[in-house]
């Protein structure tokens, strides 16, 4: 899933400086699973942003909405007649989630309210850790299903560079290093022999920016794209 | 308004613990601050930052969560997430411009009831020289 973290409190305020009416919109999809932008979440930073408003002294109506998914366009259609009363929507949707919202409903004002940081997993209660950077060419095959582009700091597909220490990380004694891992995996599934092919430099076209993907099969003929 | 102004402080106390040990005090016939209103959940594992912010919104003066002692919770481990939440709650209000000292954990075994009667005055004392919640004065919403 992707995973974020609210943003800081003051940044988030100042945003929202000039606006006297916010929907803090929340979605429930993967930042409610990783705890930044949920419901819960929604809840929190809108009872924030109206106590220290009133502390202030200041004029701020803040409602809260949560739709299943912001980067869907049924579930965002929805937040339509609501969006239309305020003067500022605060998105706590990925990055993906608060573009399509202003898309929908622009030229109203949508302001991002948390930091999208990767594509991960959840490794225990409160911890979760990148995987995947959506390179668009899945190499995991090869590697006994570790990602080196990702888990590698230096991203080599032919390691490792040699600098590890301790089956640590030259770049940092925090980290894993990634080819001491793909190693130790390609050993223990009798797969050693992966290591002797080499991979040539990465196809960069696959992560051609922005990315769009076209399901042939369920695209209604009315807005089928043209080949 | 300060003037015959009393704290309000809000209870959030444990069913197996705390909320004895409250019962326990009121048995053993023990006074304490009659400032005190007192919400028993099963366990302080459930008190959520949202419980502690809307208790505060509302015009709480102080908020007190109390669990078993550590090591002795009924589900365990209840009481040292409560114990972390609390830690976030502090930072929230910090964020809003409230002092953290409004909130506080305490660990309260379900028969020490003085314990009970010295936390619910403590709190009450600490919201007496803190003064009124700021959120209590003001009005500031504007109609829809
Ligand atoms: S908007 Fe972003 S956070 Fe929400 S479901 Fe879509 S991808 Fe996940
Ligand atoms: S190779 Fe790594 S970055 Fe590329 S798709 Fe697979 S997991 Fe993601």
């Amino acid at each position: 899933m992707i995973i974020a973290e609210r943003k800081p409190f003051d940044e988030i305020k100042q945003e929202i400086l000039n606006y006297k009416k916010v929907l803090v919109l929340g979605c429930g999809t993967c930042v409610s699973v990783c705890m930044a932008g949920g419901e819960k979440e929604v809840e929190l930073l809108a009872t924030e942003l109206r106590m220290a408003a009133k502390i202030a002294g200041k004029e701020l109506v803040v409602d809260e909405m949560t739709v299943q998914r912001q980067c869907d366009k049924e579930y965002v259609e929805a937040v339509i007649e609501k969006a239309a009363q305020y003067d500022v929507v605060l998105s706590m949707a990925c990055g993906a989630g608060v573009q399509f919202v202003a898309k929908t409903i622009e030229p109203a004002i949508v302001m991002p309210a948390v930091n999208t940081k990767f594509i991960g997993v959840c490794e225990a209660e409160g911890v979760w850790a990148e995987r995947c950077r959506a390179c668009g060419n899945c190499m995991l095959a090869e590697y006994g299903g570790i990602c080196p582009v990702t888990m590698c700091s230096k991203g080599l597909l032919n390691g490792p560079c040699g600098g590890a220490k301790n089956d640590k990380c030259e770049a940092s004694q925090e980290k894993d290093c990634a080819w001491v891992l793909i190693y130790n995996r390609l050993k223990a599934q009798g797969k050693l022999d992966n290591l002797r092919k080499f991979t040539g430099a990465r196809n960069y076209t696959f992560q051609a920016s922005p990315s769009k993907q076209v399901n042939e099969a369920y695209v209604r003929p009315e807005l089928a794209v043209k080949k | 308004m300060t003037d015959n102004w009393e704290p309000v402080v809000i209870a959030y106390l444990c069913h197996f613990c705390s909320y004895s040990a409250a019962d326990l005090a009121g048995s053993m016939r023990l006074e304490y601050a009659p400032n005190v209103r007192i919400s028993k959940l099963m366990c302080t594992g459930k008190v959520d930052a949202q419980f502690i912010l809307k208790a505060f919104e509302d015009g709480a003066d102080a908020v007190m969560v109390s669990g078993c002692e550590e090591g002795d919770c009924h589900y365990l481990e209840g009481n040292l997430r409560a114990k972390k939440r609390i830690a976030h709650v502090k930072s929230l209000l910090k964020e809003v411009g409230l002092e953290p000292e409004r909130v506080e954990m305490y660990n309260i075994g379900a028969s020490d009831a003085p314990k009970f009667v010295r936390a619910v005055n403590e709190m009450t004392e600490r919201a007496r020289k803190l003064g009124p919640n700021p959120l209590k004065k003001k009005e500031n919403t504007v109609p829809a």
